[in-house]
């Protein structure tokens, strides 16, 4: 059984198109899967969608296995434990994640004693564990730390260090290294890693780099406008995209040696009153044909995973 | 930094006394026809010899810096109507005011902060029930309020007293009457603050951690937004000593603030100056706390020790 597998997920909030289609993913354990895509793609809303953080006003339609179990239909005890127990989840900004007035040692305590009733005692001594093993010197300091007094860096670690307070078997990393500056970066993705291998998680990493994707991932998921355009092993989809999104992609970020010019993907990512009748990319694809105004895109065997284009299939 | 603050402190008192003594220097009316009893008694030698003994004549800043150095030293001066000190006649008045207003308080914000939480946390109809009620209650004017409060519950139903102070019992309408004006800018500030919260990272954050929706709102909603809430409850009460007057004319209340108007009407100008800068030191002193309090709610506008 996999540890998470999304079923034909649909979500519907208002737009004039779904903000995610007809979406699939597993995540076995201790796996890594990518999930890249421009903003608006609707990766955040994926990973949200995991712990049934669902916008507004929504309708929803396929179903989030955590472990077998339908995330959308589940009761709310059930969504308590899923919450506080299964899966974690690391934001963008380290600051807006930490509620200012309060001590970091309570932001870490915090799902350990209020939700999973535990002894505030024994939360502490887990508190200051965690703390020292995601590489911070001075635990006992930072505990009764406010959150401005940290840097933002610190701050990540002790958001990934909340994030395993309750031993969860699913890590969400939403952009959980873009707004840090590139040493911390590179850090945090390293600490990432390690408590990801020590504790042999799944984690679903979800940035727009896709270089970094396909470095620190087993797996990559491309999304474009709300569908998984291509998914395969991420050095496969590295060495040799078969989406000329994907590809569009790999060609916008500059190179050492590589004699290739820069080639931004002309027009803008497509928004939720933008409506297609093909596929969605067309209007910005190089290689599209008439026919690819009409052809709804769906998954084409590629070797590794799927890619969902035309010109693929042909 | 304390220095600064209290220097900033002297310089408002002192421009505000001098407006205050500047104001009843130039109302209109002169207080000597007051002090000599009527106008039968106008005569001349008279009127020179009160001018004298109230330094009537003297130029307007030598006043000013005798009724400054008296009052720094606690004298206030005798009041002209009832020949006594005027510091005496503020201290028999001054625990019906008080204890008004500290009714009041704590009578708008439980309700007040009571209504916006319960509006920002329903919302739908309980959120616009909530803004209208509080509108309606604090748009009809307080003698109004008064008048049927004092109707309903003093002469139809027979509940509280209808005039006199000394208990919470007879201060209880009057309470009521002055917090209901303030129940919708207190509601309203408490449900603004907490939609404003309730939108932030951490909040989502702390739901995405299975924490029960209660407590989401109790430790980080209702917490976040408490910054505002105590401010302005601080604004209010501070406005509230220097707006007793309505409410203590309409119960029959012996407080500062009808001291203040009789004063005013009868020219008895050491009793009007010292009550308008008791207000005026009031204001100060609520505010200053409140400010001293912020570092306490909020720790990034504290400084490193």
């Amino acid at each position: 059984m996999m540890l998470l597998s999304v079923e034909g997920l649909t979500i519907e909030a208002g737009g004039r198109r779904p903000i995610l289609a007809d979406v699939s993913l597993t995540v076995g354990r201790g796996e890594i899967v990518g999930l890249v895509g421009e903003s608006g793609s609707g990766k955040s809303t994926l990973a949200r969608a995991v712990l049934r953080l669902l916008p507004q006003h929504a309708t929803v339609s396929g179903r989030v296995l955590v472990s077998g179990d339908d995330v959308l239909t589940m009761g709310p005890d059930a969504l308590r434990d899923l919450r506080a127990g299964q899966v974690s989840m690391i934001y963008q900004d380290p600051r807006s994640s930490l509620n200012p007035v309060r001590r970091v040692g309570d932001f870490l305590t915090e799902r350990m004693v209020l939700t999973l009733g535990r002894p505030k005692a024994e939360a502490r001594a887990r508190a200051l564990e965690l703390l020292a093993a995601v590489g911070l010197r001075e635990p006992e300091r930072h505990m009764r730390q406010y959150p401005h007094e940290l840097s933002g860096g610190m701050l990540q670690r002790v958001v990934i260090a909340a994030a395993l307070a309750a031993d969860p078997a699913l890590l969400l990393a939403d952009e959980a290294t873009s707004a840090l500056d590139v040493t911390t970066q590179a850090e945090t993705l390293a600490l990432l890693r390690r408590v990801q291998a020590e504790r042999e998680l799944g984690m679903v990493f979800i940035t727009h780099d896709l270089h970094l994707a396909a470095a620190f991932c087993d797996r990559v998921n491309v999304l474009y406008a709300g569908t998984i355009v291509e998914s395969r092993p991420a050095k496969e989809l590295f060495d040799d995209p078969r989406h000329p999104y994907t590809a569009g992609l790999l060609a916008c970020t500059p190179e050492l040696d590589d004699p290739r010019p820069i080639r931004p993907i002309p027009g803008r990512p497509p928004s939720l009153d933008d409506t297609f009748t093909g596929c969605p990319f067309a209007p910005r694809c190089p290689h599209a044909t008439g026919a690819c105004e009409e052809w709804r895109p769906r998954p084409v065997t590629v070797s590794g995973g799927s890619a969902a284009c035309r010109l693929v299939e042909a | 930094m304390a220095v600064r603050k209290l220097a900033g402190l002297v310089a408002t008192l002192l421009a505000t006394s001098f407006v205050i003594f500047g104001a009843s220097y130039a109302a209109p009316g002169d207080p000597v026809t007051f002090l000599a009893g009527g106008k039968e008694n106008l005569t001349p030698e008279y009127l020179a010899a009160i001018r004298a003994q109230y330094h009537l004549d003297d130029p307007f800043l030598v006043q000013y810096a005798r009724w400054l150095g008296d009052a720094v030293t606690g004298d206030l001066g005798r009041s002209m109507q009832y020949n006594d000190q005027v510091f005496d006649l503020m201290m028999a008045r001054l625990p019906s005011t008080l204890g008004l207003v500290a009714y009041a308080a704590v009578l708008f914000v439980v309700f007040g902060v009571a209504l916006g939480a319960l509006a920002a946390v329903r919302g739908g109809r309980t959120d616009s029930a909530v803004v209208a009620g509080t509108t309606l209650a604090t748009s009809v004017p307080s003698f109004v309020t008064a008048a049927v409060l004092i109707s309903l519950f003093g002469v139809q139903l027979g509940w509280f007293p209808v005039m006199g102070g000394g208990s919470l019992w007879h201060l209880t309408l009057p309470a009521v009457t002055l917090a209901l004006g303030a129940l919708a800018i207190i509601s309203r500030v408490t449900r603004q603050a907490m939609i404003e919260q309730r939108e932030l990272d951490h909040v989502t954050v702390a739901r995405a951690s299975g924490l029960a929706e209660r407590l989401i709102v109790t430790r980080h909603v209702f917490r976040g937004a408490l910054g505002p809430i105590v401010t302005m409850c601080g604004l209010v009460t501070a406005g509230m000593l220097a707006g007793t007057v309505v409410v203590e004319t309409a119960f029959s209340l012996n407080g500062i603030g009808s001291l203040l108007v009789k004063a005013i009407n009868t020219h008895d100008f050491p009793v009007t100056q010292a009550v308008m800068l008791f207000m005026v030191v009031a204001y100060i002193v609520v505010t200053t706390l409140v400010e001293l309090l912020q570092p306490l709610i909020d720790p990034r506008v504290r400084r490193p020790a």
